[in-house]
């Protein structure tokens, strides 16, 4: 096995280690998932957003997966906060993750890109879950983090269906 | 970059105990394997060895002691089957790549395991440049090789075996002889290799007695030095080296000795192998007090690789459920405990431990596995500090993942 010492900024090194609105929200109005153990990160995103003004009041996260995972997830909720849904969905991109948080290696930029798509698939629940009419500005198309979470997702499942025949032969 | 590291170290400031238990990539060289080095550098012993003076002369007799203390630790026949290359990747390089181009026209096959080190796997890869062809024989759950389909991989187009005498991750503990004598059934002109780095100093291990064609042994494998390694080969099994330059004492490998490494993995040998017993007892009882210990204190853990007898007496490997192995590894160091993982985040390749993966672990118990080492110069105190400190490190990081993942 080999290992890269990957070369954390001291932001994303204080975000692993003191994770902001981290924790399971009980009275969340939205909760989405994104990615699958089996890739190695996986985030849940619980908004909070009020109703009638459509301003996310709090955001809280948890995350299965490595320094990047955590520290990305944690930024996001703090940048979400007291946004509307459509400035949320419009002003936060994995590229704006990446800067706030001071950089990351490159081969964690998918961790900002999961981190981003599980926002914006929770900001998409909330019309479908509430059954109100989707805005202009929510694109029918999926967004580029969308994708990634989802490609991500159908990887993972590949790889346990490939395995799973081996594995429980040896179990 | 650099800054970034900087800052990293910094966070490191005020631990008070260190223990390093990565000895899969690297080691602590112990004062006394450093102080018989250090006259090699500029008190005596200095020069190229093939050279005509005293400074040559007494690298000479030098290296000629440590080829001779190597091979009566390998159980070899003698010291010309003894070959020093800068580490265990370019001596399995040399032995795969020499052996396959040495079997011209016997064959196309290579068969290896599953569970191959990385470098075996990637050498093997590589020949299929050369118009070679490798079969990886499955392994089960406890990571042994099945001889039955090593029976039927080995073939009259076989020119090669490469298999490791123990697994580098799991511990393992393969039944070379048993193997080398199927694969020489099956084909008399088969060369068998088997990469010793993780038997070296830590199982008996007699090259004549396992009857293996070549050997690989590292020298950080033992808390030598960096850069050091050793192949041998059985004496009338004519490879040829893969590089070309000035020859000195060794013909399969190129270039001016390094005295003092040399002298320094064979100080670590004789220090491994003096008292070999006891050492192995001691790593037996401090590996045993660590797996025992986080056992008691957490739960949702695999034990990865065989127990007992069949496991070598050094090696730890736990999948942590519910806990990725990068932040893992990250949160230890930060408490001056230093390990590796399995994780697909912390390797080079981006792809979770393919051993773990071969013993039937799902992606999500190699991305959790953690893999310790301990050596004969680790003590108690050692063992104490680390699951004083590695149960609340896993907690937190378990903490972070809350219900994330768990359905």
């Amino acid at each position: 096995m080999s290992r890269i010492p990957l070369p954390y900024n001291p932001k994303v090194m204080d975000l692993f280690r003191n994770p902001k609105n981290l924790g399971k929200m009980e009275d969340a109005t939205v909760v989405a998932v994104a990615g699958n153990p089996a890739c190695g990160d996986m985030i849940t995103f619980y908004l909070k957003i009020n109703d009638s003004t459509q301003v996310i009041e709090r955001a809280q996260f948890e995350s299965y997966g490595c320094a990047a995972n955590i520290a990305t997830s944690s930024i996001v909720t703090e940048m979400v906060n007291g946004l509307t849904l459509e400035d949320a969905w419009k002003n936060i991109t994995w590229q704006k993750v990446t800067e706030e948080i001071g950089g990351l290696p490159s081969v964690k930029f998918h961790c900002g890109v999961l981190a981003v798509g599980a926002l914006k698939r929770a900001i998409r629940l909330y019309f479908e879950q509430k059954k109100i009419p989707v805005p202009a500005w929510l694109p029918a198309d999926h967004t580029f983090e969308e994708k990634q979470a989802l490609e991500e997702e159908e990887l993972a499942k590949t790889l346990s269906k490939r395995m799973k025949p081996e594995a429980e032969k040896k179990q | 970059m650099v800054e970034n590291v900087k800052e990293l170290l910094k966070l490191h400031e005020g631990i008070t105990h260190e223990v390093y238990l990565d000895n899969e990539n690297s080691s602590i060289v112990p004062q006394e394997v450093v102080d018989a080095m250090l006259p090699y550098w500029n008190k005596k012993a200095y020069a190229n060895p093939a050279l005509t003076h005293k400074p040559g002369w007494e690298a000479f007799e030098t290296i000629m002691g440590c080829f001779g203390k190597i091979s009566r630790y390998l159980g070899a026949k003698n010291l010309e089957e003894i070959t020093f290359t800068p580490g265990e990747t370019e001596a399995n390089n040399l032995a795969i790549q020499a052996g396959c181009f040495a079997q011209k026209g016997k064959g196309k096959k290579i068969v290896i395991s599953e569970i191959e080190p990385i470098n075996v796997l990637q050498v093997a890869e590589l020949m299929g440049k050369f118009g070679f062809t490798t079969q990886k024989i499955p392994v089960n759950s406890e990571g042994f090789i099945n001889l039955e389909k090593l029976k039927e991989a080995v073939d009259k187009d076989t020119v090669l075996v490469s298999m490791a005498a123990v697994n580098n991750e799991v511990g393992t503990i393969q039944p070379i002889k048993e193997a080398v004598d199927i694969a020489k059934t099956q084909n008399p002109s088969v060369l068998f290799h088997t990469d010793a780095s993780d038997a070296y100093g830590r199982i008996p291990l007699n090259v004549k007695q396992l009857g293996v064609d070549m050997a690989t042994v590292s020298s950080f494998k033992i808390q030598g030095p960096r850069g050091m390694g050793a192949l041998y080969v059985k004496e009338g099994v004519n490879i040829e080296r893969i590089l070309e330059g000035p020859i000195g004492t060794q013909k399969l490998w190129p270039g001016v000795e390094n005295t003092p490494l040399i002298v320094g993995f064979t100080k670590a040998s004789e220090l491994a192998f003096t008292n070999f017993d006891a050492n192995v007892a001691k790593m037996r009882t401090l590996r045993d007090k660590l797996v025992d210990g986080i056992f008691a204190e957490l739960t949702d853990l695999r034990f990865n690789g065989p127990k007992g007898d069949k496991r070598s007496p050094d090696n730890a490997n736990i999948s942590i459920l519910r806990a990725e192995g990068e932040a893992l590894t990250i949160e230890l160091s930060l408490k001056g405990v230093y390990v590796s993982s399995g994780s697909a985040c912390s390797r080079r390749l981006l792809q979770p431990s393919h051993v773990l993966i071969a013993i039937g672990r799902i992606f999500e118990e190699a991305h959790g596995s953690i893999l310790m080492k301990v050596t004969r110069t680790h003590t108690e105190d050692d063992i104490n500090y680390v699951l004083s400190v590695l149960p609340s490190a896993v907690n937190r990081i378990r903490g972070i993942v809350g219900s994330t993942g768990v359905h």
